[in-house]
This record gives structure tokens, sequence and C-alpha cells, in this order.
């Protein structure tokens, strides 16, 4: 059996590697194809990743990625496709910083209250989705993408000054959040400091395998993405399942932006960043929903933000690494359907080996035969 | 003349061999009978003359020429065509459509490949339909749609993959009129089947394989289906017969006037009204489509009832969700295995999860205890000898026998009150077919009740304490196992006879008094 354990890490990791792989030859040739160097810009960018401060802007880069993945995830796991992370998180960290600058309470009041408020916003704009779905059949991807749209609107609105904005010279902001609001960092030194909720990213993470494979909840959500019809026959309600897993995912996505609004800008402003819920997505599939993988793969992608600025410097362009994520994503996909099928295949050959070889589970293992059961 | 010589054919897998020196010899113009257990290394071959593998050793000779495939395509070229068991159509296209795709060079899309299939159709009397959707055909028909597909892209030598597993006694005999018709017209078949009895009336040879080799041959004429069967699985063949009688009065079941409609209105199930009591086998018998799937969905709770009430012991379930009903000692065998039965890429013991995730040894409160479900699913593995190297390979890597080993033994292992077993052997080898009986006729000992819904009425006559025949979703009439025929039970299924089916008696007046009142509403419908 321990062969089968060998078996699913090799297939594990097969498909990322080939990905990147073929991602980094991709990237390479577009490089010799625009006349330029196409081993240096990746020496560069590996030499940033020695340096600590960019390791620092690596980390607090990676928590944001890592939470929007990880809500994109839950839905992946069910078959869902919440493209709306985007809208969920901005909106969640738009609420957290509106009450951040309206409430006042004792920092172990004031923290959670914030993180809930985040939470709840991001699942009530999911389970919109999640209801229309479940009721009208309206396919979450539109409903989410539509959210989206709106949350922006809904956004620019709430900035008026005579709702929740405040304007400081030419930025739109939500004012600045009262301190006790606000998540001390772990300082590295000169290198500077790591965002406090990197934790909370870590905690979440811990929190998804465990739902996933430890509970019964995440058992029916696996298997409903496995098969709904299984699924379904096995007792679980799909549209039950739905809505909880859109309201999950929603929930996770709220607290994307909350790492650095309570670790540093301390208001929603023009330059909060956005789109990191579109980048969840590619993050997600790179990997491949197991919270682990997830992690390497945020880290790989803030890595390449955050080290591609170094390449303006010496003559190449930093979209060199936009082009390569989307080489990444592109190769994810293909080379993971690939390695799934010949991981199919192959076992079962292996396994129709094993038994004509008469390697049958207890025809030499008897003694822990009678044990169970009874 | 022969149209396919397979000679010496080995084919290893690492460590191990999988088919090895295998002979065989299919002449032009007849119908060849492959036969074997699940496992047996009969699809491997087929694999390899259908061009999926490679042989390590052998020779493959096509009308005499020797050759060499690739891919499946060299093999269509050289006019071997394949249908599988598992019908390979799109279902919102129409048969011109399915036919066409991917051959769209031979004959175009349009008028000439209509012409064409018009051709086909007629020459072999397959009676197909160019226009119709898929989706509103029936199982035989599709079966045909795919022969003609086959025909359609030249092939002379048709494989068809355990083709009666679907079909009813009075379609299989349709379709081996098919087949007799194709071998007239100097076209050679190649039928993969463990049915021995259809095997013995089709087939012209047969060639037995067991363990990976070929065994033996047969002349139908001089063979019985006993002799074919332990030639096949060198032992015994077991008969499903239950000696003496279980049932007790204690009701388990009960169905009372249970009527489902479909979303236009149409009832899909109606004045459904029956009683399973404990130690007792009630089997369902009907052609395919008449209300067998909607039955099952309503006792298991994936669709509810519009109007009636179904009874456990004494509670009534009819509002119960599915995950009640299982807990409350539900079991279930689905129809279809693969959709409903098991995650196929999840590994055996999260198998052994599903659909009791909530029930001892899976979980504790709501965590999941998987230490204790994988001890159970070795314990299952062992009980009911499932054929597997360890509970972590995907269930799709077992074979469909082992697959339904592992199912039974699931459900068996909640102890149930009630089992639903739709189709428990379908696809089953005979080996595993006797093990799974076993097991139900033990349960039933213990008290179980079972609603068996089968299209093999041997199993259903000889597993069964009580018969009811179910047509156009109305229980029309009920039977004694212990004296009825296949033909009659055959006979009331098309809806020719209802009330109580006597043997070697046809349904006279009494019966006829019955008809009456039903058959202008069936055919208002």
């Amino acid at each position: 059996m321990k062969k089968f354990d060998k078996e699913r890490v090799l297939l594990a990791v097969a498909g990322p590697v080939i990905a990147l792989a073929v991602a980094f030859v991709l990237s390479a040739i577009v490089l010799i194809a625009s006349g330029k160097n196409p081993v240096e810009p990746f020496a560069l960018m590996f030499e940033q990743a020695g340096f600590s401060d960019i390791q620092v802007l690596i980390i607090n880069q990676a928590s944001m990625y890592y939470i929007a993945a990880l809500a994109v995830a839950i839905g992946f796991r069910m078959n869902l496709f919440n493209i709306g992370v985007d809208g969920q998180y901005q909106l969640g960290a738009f609420m957290a910083a509106v009450v951040g600058a309206h409430a006042d309470l004792p920092a172990a009041l004031q923290i959670p209250l914030l993180l809930l408020t985040a939470v709840f916003t991001g699942a009530f704009w999911a389970g919109v989705a999640g209801v229309l779905k479940v009721t009208r059949g309206v396919s979450e991807v539109v409903a989410t993408i539509m959210l989206n749209a709106i949350a922006t609107s809904l956004i620019v609105y709430m900035w008026k000054p005579d709702v929740f904005g405040v304007k400081i010279g030419n930025n739109n902001t939500t004012g600045e959040m009262h301190e006790s609001g606000w998540v001390p960092g772990i300082d590295m030194g000169a290198a500077g400091e790591v965002y406090g909720l990197v934790i909370l990213a870590v905690l979440l993470g811990i929190g998804y395998w465990v739902v996933l494979n430890r509970t019964r909840f995440g058992f029916d959500l696996r298997a409903s993405g496995a098969s709904e019809s299984a699924a379904s026959a096995s007792g679980v309600d799909p549209k039950r399942m739905v809505l909880t897993a859109m309201l999950l995912s929603g929930a996770i996505a709220g607290l994307a932006g909350l790492p650095i609004l309570l670790g540093d800008s301390h208001t929603y402003n023009l330059n909060f960043p956005t789109g990191i819920g579109f980048l969840g997505i590619g993050i997600a599939l790179l990997g491949r929903n197991s919270p682990v993988g997830i992690a390497f793969a945020a880290l790989l992608w803030a890595w390449l933000d955050k080290a591609s600025p170094e390449l303006d410097f010496h003559g190449y362009d930093k979209e060199i690494a936009v082009i390569m994520q989307g080489l990444i994503v592109l190769s994810v996909v293909v080379s993971y359907e690939a390695v799934r099928e010949w991981g199919l295949r192959r076992q079962q050959r292996r396994v129709g080996a094993e038994l004509a070889a008469g390697h049958v589970l207890g025809a030499d293992n008897n003694t822990t035969k009678e044990v169970a059961g009874r | 003349m022969t149209a396919v010589e397979l000679a010496g054919i080995t084919k290893r897998f690492p460590g191990v061999v999988a088919n090895h020196d295998i002979h065989l010899t299919v002449r032009k113009g007849t119908v060849h009978a492959l036969v074997g257990e699940n496992g047996a290394g009969k699809s491997t071959l087929m694999k390899i003359l259908y061009g999926m593998q490679k042989p390590d050793e052998g020779t493959i000779a096509i009308h005499g020429e020797q050759v060499s495939f690739s891919s499946p395509a060299d093999a269509i070229a050289r006019g071997i065509g394949m249908v599988h068991q598992h019908f390979m159509l799109a279902d919102n296209l129409t048969v011109l459509e399915n036919v066409v795709l991917g051959s769209e060079k031979l004959y175009g899309i349009g008028a000439k490949a209509r012409r064409r299939i018009k051709e086909i159709s007629d020459r072999y009397g397959l009676d197909v339909r160019p226009d119709v959707l898929v989706e509103e055909l029936g199982v035989a028909a599709r079966q045909r749609v795919e022969i003609l597909k086959v025909l359609y892209r030249g092939a002379t030598t048709l494989i068809l993959d355990e083709p009666t597993a679907v079909l009813v006694p009075q379609e299989v005999d349709a379709l081996f009129d098919n087949l007799r018709e194709l071998k007239s017209e100097g076209l050679s078949v190649i039928f993969i089947s463990h049915k021995l009895g259809e095997v013995l009336s089709v087939a012209d040879d047969i060639t037995v394989i067991r363990r990976g080799t070929t065994v033996g041959t047969a002349v139908p004429a001089e063979t019985t289906p006993r002799q074919l069967a332990e030639l096949m699985v060198g032992s015994e063949l077991p008969t499903p017969e239950t000696a003496e009688s279980t049932v007790t009065d204690r009701p388990v079941l009960t169905v009372d006037k249970l009527r489902l409609t479909a979303p236009g209105g149409k009832a899909l199930l109606d004045d459904i009204t029956f009683t399973i009591h404990a130690g007792e086998v009630l089997g369902i018998a009907g052609v395919e489509g008449n209300g067998q799937t909607e039955l099952v969905d309503a006792l298991i709770g994936l669709r509810h009832a519009d109007s009636g009430t179904i009874r456990l012991v004494d509670e009534e379930i009819t509002a119960w969700p599915t995950r009640r009903r299982r807990e409350q000692g539900i079991g279930y065998i689905p129809e279809d295995r693969h959709r409903h039965g098991l995650l196929l890429e999840a590994p055996l013991w999260e198998n052994r999860i599903l659909g009791h995730v909530t029930e001892r040894p899976n979980a504790k409160g709501v965590w999941l205890d998987p230490k204790a479900a994988q001890e159970d699913t070795r314990r299952i593995v062992q009980a009911y000898d499932v054929r597997t190297p360890g509970i972590d390979v995907t269930a799709a890597s077992l074979s469909g026998g082992n697959q339904q080993k592992l199912i039974v033994g699931r459900e068996m292992s909640h102890k149930p009150r009630f089992l639903i077993a739709a189709h428990p052997t379908r696809g089953v080898d005979v080996g595993a077919q006797a093990a799974i009986w076993d097991h139900i006729r033990e349960a039933r000992r213990e008290g179980l009740a079972v609603l068996l819904i089968s299209a093999d009425l041997d199993e259903l006559i000889g597993l069964s304490d009580t018969l009811r025949v179910i047509y156009d979703g109305r229980l029309v009439a009920d039977a004694d196992p212990a004296t009825i025929t296949p033909e009659e039970l055959g006979t009331a299924m098309t809806g020719a006879a209802s009330g109580h089916l006597e043997h070697e008696e046809t349904p006279e007046t009494p019966a006829d008094a019955s008809t009456s009142p039903e058959s202008p509403e069936d055919e208002a419908r």
C-alpha cells in the first residue's frame, strides 16, 4: 500500500512541476522572440528572492493571495466557480474599514468585530449568487461576475462624502480607522513588518484542511464536487450544499483584504489592491485546491509580483512576470488534466497487475482481518 | 475465410501478464462469442484488437493480412468497430448528428449522410430514424444507433461489449435478429458476454477465456450452459434459487397509493401499493423505463411523492430526506453504481463512507473517523471478497464486480431493515453474482426486507418471494415465482397481461376484467 501512497505524491507533484517547467520555457521563448536574453530576467528575479525586505513583501502579499485562493478553492471542491471573490473581498474590506472608522471598542472586541464584518459582508455578497442559483437556477459564474461589477459601483457610491467617504486630497478613503482595530505586525527589523494577519491566513489554511478532510460536512462537500448524483444518493441535499459552499467561500473571501487593511493601510482608499480575487483563481488552480499547494502557489505569485519591478532597472519589462503568470495558469489546466487521466489509467493498470500477481488485500496480512466490524 | 485471427497474444503489465498466449479465430460471416468472468482478460484482449493497446507478443491478422495497430483509428481503417457497453452518444443531438460526428469526411453531414444512414438501417433491419433526438430513444434503439455508427464507418468486424446487459428478453431477441442479419451480409461479430444462454443461442463459435488465457472453444450445438459455465469459472454454476421461505408477517415497508408525476403532469408512478415483510424479497419485473427508476428514487428520497404514503415499519417516512432514510435503515444498491453508488476517483475507504457519513464507524459526532472507516473497509474487502490490492486505490481501478461487492458490503454493514437492490448483479461476473445473491439471501434470513429490481428474469424468479410486474408506472400484475416461467413474465412485462399470472394458463377472464378499465386510460396517456 505504501506504493500507492508514493504514487499519490508523485501524481500530486508531477502536475505543478510540469506546468511550471512549461511556463518557464514558454516565457523564455517569449523573451527570445523579443530579442532579449531568456535567462537573465529569471536570474535577477531569483536574486531578488534572497533579499529580506523583498521576502517580507512577498509574504505579506502572499497572505492575501492565499486567503482569496482558499475562498476560490472551497467552491472548486464542489464544482462551484466563485468568480466573485474579487467583489466579495473588496466589499468585505470596505465595510470593515467603515466599521473600523466609526466603532471604537477595545482591541480585543474591535478586531473580532472587524473580522466578522468582513466575513458577513463577503458571505452575504456570495450568498446572493447562492440563493439565485438554488432558487432560480442562475449560474453562479454569471451571477458572481455581475455582482463584482455591482460591488465596484457600490463602493464608488459609498465613497461619496455624504455616505461613508472621506476625501483626503484627491483620494477617496473611508477615513482613518480607530487604532484599536489595527493589528500589529511582526517586526523584522530593517526588512520591515510582516502583517499580523498572516497568522489568520495560516489558521484559515489549517481550518480549511480540517473541515474538508476531517468533518462530515467536508466529506459531503467533496462528494458533491466529485459526483453530484452520488452525493444526492448518499443523502446530501444539493441545494443546501450549494448555498453553504457559496456562503463559506464568500465568508473567506471577505477576509482576503484584511491583512493589508488592518496591518498597513488602515483605510480603504483608491490605492487599495484590487484584482486579488481573480489572481486567487489561478493560485487555487495551481495549488490544486490543497492548502499546502495553495501556499506554495501564493508565494510563487507574490514572488513574481514583488521581484519583477527590479527587471525595469535592467532593461527588461516587468510585464514578463504577468506573462509568466498567465502561462502558468494555461499550462496548469492542461498538465493537471493530463496527469489526472494518466494517473487514473496507470492505477487501473497497476491494480490489474497486482491482482493478477495475487497481491490481494488479506491474502497475506491476515492479522488485521477479524478485529474490525462488530 | 477468417475475418480476424489473433495468435499467441501476450500482454504484460509491469510484473504481471494480463493476456497470455491467446488464440482467437473469427470466421467471416459468423457471430463469435468471447466469454469469461470479469477480469479474465476480455477487455484487455479487445483493447488490443481495437488498437487501444499494443500486444507484447503475438500477431493480429485481419482477412489474412498481418497488421499492427497503434490507435483505434488504425483499427477502424481496417474495418474493426467497437460498440461499447456504455453508450457514447450525445443525448441532445439527433441520430444523424451522432452518427456523422467525427466522420464528417465520409459522407458529409447532410442529405448524403442521411441517405447512407437510411441505406444501412434498411439493409440490416436496424430501424434507425436519422432525425430523432437521441434523448427520445430507449436503450435498445440507442444500441442500434451505436451499431449503425460503427457500420457507417465501414466496419466489417463488430465488437459488441456485453450488448445484452441493458436489454430485456424481447429486445435481446431483436438484437439477435439484427446480428443474424449482419452475418448474413458477410459481416463478422465478436460478442462479449457472460450470459451463457444468450451466447449459446446466437453464437456460431465460442471461445472461453479464463485468467488471461484461452482455455477452450465450444460449439454451441453441442454445449450446455452448465458445461460452458464450468469451463468459464472452473467450478459449479451458481443458481439464484432460495430454498425455504423466510417471509414473516411483520410489514417493514408499506407503500400506499404512491403517485409521482413528471413536470408536465404525466404520471410516472401511479397507484403503487405494496407491502414488503421482514424476510421477504419482492421482485419487480418490467421493461426498463416503466417507472422502476422513479420508484427507487421515491423510496430512497431522491424524489418526493406527489401523493400517497411510504411507511418504514411503523413510521411514516414519506417526507423524510434521503439522509434520514438511510440513517434509519434503508440500504441502497443503486441501478447505476457509477452515478449513484461510488466516487470513482476517491479511494475505497472514502467510498465506504459514502452514504453513511453520519453513522459509525465513519463518524463520531460531526467529525469523520478515517481510521475506523479504513479499518472497516479492510473488513468489508475481506468479508465480501473485494479483489483489490489495498483500500487506498480508487474505486475506478476495480472491476465492475468488485465495485459492486464493495457497495453490497457497505450497505449490509449498516444492518439495513429494508434494502433497495436495483440490478444488484448487472455487469457482474458469475462468481461475484453468486456471492451477492448469497449475501442478500443471508440478510433475508435475518429479517431483511428487499425490493429487488432486475432485468435478469432468472435472478428475479430465483430470488424473489413475491413478484410484481410494473408497466407504465403501475403495478399491473403479480405472480408466484415458484411457478412462473421467464417467458410468461416477459409477456406480462410488455403489458399484454395483468392481474394474477398463472403458470400455463393464458390470462383469461379475471385478467381481462382487470385489464379493460385500465387500458383506455393507458392509451390516453
